[in-house]
């Protein structure tokens, strides 16, 4: 009985188009940015923002560019930690090697040589689909792995391969503590799902889905398959490179190659899959579901009073992670984003059942 | 002359290992459509099942016949429950859902069998004769070496894809897998049972994981980094097409030699480590030039 | 109608195909199949299946390349137009099997068919201000406008996949509506409908014609809906054109009668 749309009809198109168009969405988007912003902050323990809620925050990130891709424009790609890698190296090198650059123009610079990168490796996708992408991104993945690792260049010289970001100040403000790093994370998460959610819902996202669905009658309305895909590849490699630049700066310091291998992808792709393909919050989702459960599950073993070996919960931890992705593609292959709909589907007519 | 020989000659014979993994891949899509990427897994889950039953067995009067029975049965019953739990809820998915339920088999595949089995390094010793030899004398001087067990895996794959070749064409089974791979909703309207279908191709595919994890097994010991052979088949499949058994042997030796040559040759003068990308980008520069791979077929999509 | 109301009511030649011929490996789709299309005509295309119709409104609109023959369209003569190339010359077409974007809206649907007329940078597109605001605003009006047209609001926000046969392909024909072409391709606009939707889709065909004054080309099996609705008639037969001219010449046509239309027993 709260959530009705009763007595609220759009007067015009404008309002229609409205992310948010009943009222009470907004309330409640806006209260959930409250929290996101301010309570958060105030009460959650340190180990909480470093181990759990900036991680998420950035993998959400992550996600929501390869959504882009595979799930509203159709191209599926195995190639997501190459390219957070590319951010990442990016990111350092610009750092390192110009030191008077704003780290904010930084990161950007390191988006767009991520973005420059995937336009490359997405030239494939014009002349091939599905499995054979997926094969084409992964040659991206490994050879990227193997260029980041062999070039000593990249790593600026350093012997052991593993390299430590400098830290980010802006403005004067350091960004050390992890109050600050969950904020700077927050804030462009939310800058940039609303990006998304903007091309998403105007000509570029159209083009996108009428690609993913049937690219030829696509071609045929006039929307030009290259640029459709390739502008895909574009702005998923943006997001994800900006990750892969936070990730290395704020949430790992140092890193090594392994940081952004084939797992990393593999990872990634199924936060797009269990949160929902062509879903901005699906990504977001996804990404808490698969950064929070791992945490669980080693908690497990103790609530339940059994001890096991470190080695035995990583298996456990595989076997169960696998029957949850069938068992999502199977009851819900629309992922964590529709049966969040389909929850606020039965709030609005609670507290009747149907 | 002699040493350019024996990197060919080692090359071919890690792409009878990477093919007898492939044939397992080109089976399965072949007849149900799917790509399975726990293929890899299914091999080390095998090798692992076979070694770790042998050591169980070893005061019996003849632990590798038994513990070789005991594996096929298992095999069997894990095409059966895969096809019980998981293809049959996903029947008319689109691939790309049955691909990563086939991600997520590995994972559980992979999870299970060393919580079960246990993740150290096992000697697996089936009776293949390791003793290298040596040949063409005559035409090298001091001949080419070449391991004996080399020689023996590519026996056992050439056997196999004679086996499974007359198979397909000639058994009534076998055109019904083909009838399965080309549209299972056509195919269920005459009457071929799917859920039998899908069992006994998987369970085919199991002991071709068998035949490929005691082969693998035996040379190399049975390890994890085993199921990681399941993404140097997708190169493989590009090459010899995704549904050609003779492209999976032809497209694995191309891949085999091609690795060995060009980190033989080429590693030195970039430090290394090509083997980790060489066949992708052979595959991804097929995939520009000839999609369908050597032997596949062209799929024209109607308007 | 009469004929010289007619023969005022239609323009000069549009479309002018010349000896198209086609062949898919061995098989020959169409075989030096030539005839015209009037300015605001309404021009059907009949004949057996298999007999190349699908495959020669593929050619017009550029997805199939002739292996010989030319088409001239506005005046421009080429072997092959670039599929994007068609669709900036005016000209939008609907399938014989539904071409929708299953995973969008119907609205979403029709708002892909005025792609070409939006002209919003990326960055605007970005922020959802300024002119791409504008721009989709517009376009919206435009499209209410169709889906009004067509009697498809109380379906403008369900997802295509859902819909039923019928109301799928009305969707289809507003979406190639929305890019107000010059000339519309209809491949089975009919075909799975009972006689009252028949009886829709030829009313909103007939105003398209009238209202927007576009050119049709039509493929249909009902003679009695090719009868009524067109003004001139092509038959074709394996490929080869077996007549050409008004429905009642066509009817008439001893050629047509034995391949296609049979006779009363």
């Amino acid at each position: 009985m709260f959530y009705r749309e009763a007595g609220q009809f759009k007067t015009s198109y404008g309002a229609d188009q409205a992310v948010f168009p009943i009222h009470q969405d907004r309330i409640f988007v806006a209260l959930w940015l409250a929290i996101a912003f301010v309570l958060v902050p105030l009460v959650s323990s340190e180990y909480l923002l470093r181990a759990i809620l900036i991680p998420l925050l950035i993998l959400a990130l992550a996600a929501l560019g390869l959504n882009l891709l595979v799930g509203y424009c159709g191209q599926l790609s195995l190639g997501t930690g190459g390219f957070m890698a590319v951010g990442a190296y990016a990111a350092y090198n610009l750092c390192v090697r110009v030191p008077a650059l704003n780290p904010f123009v930084a990161f950007l610079l390191a988006g767009g040589v991520a973005t420059l990168v995937g336009i490359a490796f997405g030239m494939p996708s014009l002349r091939i689909k599905g499995y054979y992408l997926a094969v084409a991104t992964l040659a991206a993945q490994f050879f990227l792995d193997w260029v980041f690792s062999r070039v000593a260049w990249f790593t600026n010289n350093t012997p052991s391969g593993s390299i430590t970001a400098p830290p980010i100040t802006l403005f004067q403000l350091s960004f050390d503590t992890p109050v600050r790093k969950y904020l700077l994370c927050l804030t462009i998460l939310a800058l940039f799902a609303m990006v998304a959610k903007n091309l998403v819902r105007g000509r570029i996202g159209r083009a996108w889905m009428a690609t993913r669905d049937m690219d030829v009658a696509a071609e045929i309305i006039g929307i030009r398959p290259m640029y459709a895909k390739l502008s895909a590849f574009a702005v998923s490699s943006f997001f994800i490179g900006v990750a892969g630049g936070l990730w290395a700066f704020v949430h790992l310091g140092s890193w090594e190659p392994l940081a952004f291998d084939v797992n990393r992808s593999f990872s990634i792709l199924f936060m797009v899959i269990i949160g929902g393909l062509g879903s901005i919050l699906g990504s977001i989702l996804g990404a808490a579901f698969i950064t929070v459960l791992p945490l669980l599950l080693n908690q497990l073993p103790q609530w339940l009073g059994v001890s096991m070996s470190t080695a035995m919960i990583s298996h456990l931890e595989a076997m169960i992670f696998g029957c949850l992705i069938v068992f999502f593609l199977i009851k819900e292959p629309l992922g964590l984003a529709r049966l969040w709909r389909i929850g606020k589907e039965k709030l609005r007519l609670w507290p009747f059942p149907y | 002359m002699g040493f350019f020989l024996e990197v060919v000659l080692g090359g071919l014979m890690a792409g009878v290992l990477y093919s007898l993994v492939a044939l397992g891949f080109v089976l399965i899509f072949k007849a149900s459509g799917v790509f399975n990427f726990a293929q890899g897994a299914m091999v080390l889950f095998a090798a692992l099942t076979l070694v770790r039953l042998m050591e169980l067995l070893k005061h019996t009067f003849n632990p590798l016949l038994i513990a070789l029975l005991l594996t096929i049965a298992v095999m069997i019953a894990l095409a059966w429950a895969i096809e019980r739990l998981v293809l049959r809820p996903l029947v008319n998915q689109p691939g790309i859902s049955l691909f990563m339920a086939t991600l997520g088999i590995s994972y559980v595949l992979d999870g299970f069998g060393q919580a079960v089995w246990g993740s150290d390094v096992y000697v697996l010793d089936v009776g293949i004769p390791k003793r290298p030899l040596v040949l063409l004398e005559s035409v090298v001087p001091g001949g080419v070496l070449v391991p004996s067990e080399d020689l023996f895996a590519a026996l056992i794959a050439g056997l196999l894809v004679v086996g499974l070749g007359v198979f397909f064409q000639k058994t009534r089974i076998g055109r019904a897998l083909r009838a399965v791979a080309d549209d299972h909703q056509a195919a269920q309207s005459v009457g071929i049972p799917l859920n039998y279908i899908w069992v006994i191709v998987w369970a085919v595919a199991g002991l071709v994981a068998l035949v490929a994890g005691i082969v693998w097994g035996s040379k190399l010991g049975v390890q994890f980094s085993l199921g990681l052979i399941a993404l140097k088949a997708l190169p493989v499949l590009i090459l010899g097409g995704f549904e050609s058994i003779l492209g999976a042997v032809v497209g694995g030796l191309i891949i085999g030699v091609g690795e060995k040559l060009s980190e033989v040759y080429l590693g030195p003068r970039v430090g290394g480590g090509i083997e980790n990308w060489f066949a992708y980008v052979l595959a991804l520069v097929f995939l520009l030039v000839r999609p369908e791979g050597l032997f596949g077929e062209r799929h024209i999509d109607r308007v | 109608m009469s004929a010289t109301a007619s023969a005022r009511r239609l323009g000069d030649v549009l479309l002018r195909l010349q000896g198209i011929s086609l062949s898919f490996g061995g098989v020959k789709a169409l075989d030096d199949v030539s005839f015209d299309v009037r300015h605001h005509e309404i021009r059907a295309i009949i004949g057996p299946n298999g007999a190349g119709k699908s495959s020669l409104l593929n050619v017009i609109n550029g997805v199939y390349r002739p292996s010989q023959g030319v088409v001239t369209y506005k005046g421009a003569a080429r072997r092959q137009m670039r599929p994007h190339e068609a669709a900036t010359q005016g000209i939008a077409r609907t399938f014989q099997n539904i071409a929708l974007f299953k995973g969008m809206s119907v609205l979403d649907n029709i708002m892909t068919g005025r792609t070409l007329k939006m002209h919003a940078g990326f960055l605007f597109q970005c922020l959802y201000f300024g002119k791409a605001r504008r721009e989709e605003l517009e376009h919206r009006e435009r499209v209410e406008h169709i889906i009004d047209f067509l009697q498809i609001e109380h379906i403008r926000k369900t997802p295509v996949g859902r819909l039923a046969y019928g109301l799928q392909k009305r969707v289809e024909l507003a979406r190639a509506l929305a890019a107000e072409p010059e000339l519309l391709l209809l491949d089975e606009p009919m075909a799975g409908m009972n006689v009252e939707e028949k009886e829709d889709m030829c009313r909103f065909i007939l105003d398209v014609n009238d209202e927007f004054g576009t050119t049709i080309v039509l493929i249909e099996h009902d003679m009695g809906v090719v009868m009524d609705l067109s003004d001139r008639v092509v038959v074709l037969d394996y490929g080869r054109k077996i007549g050409d001219g008004s429905p009642d010449e066509v009817r008439g046509n001893q050629a047509v009668i034995d391949a296609y239309l049979g006779v009363r027993h």
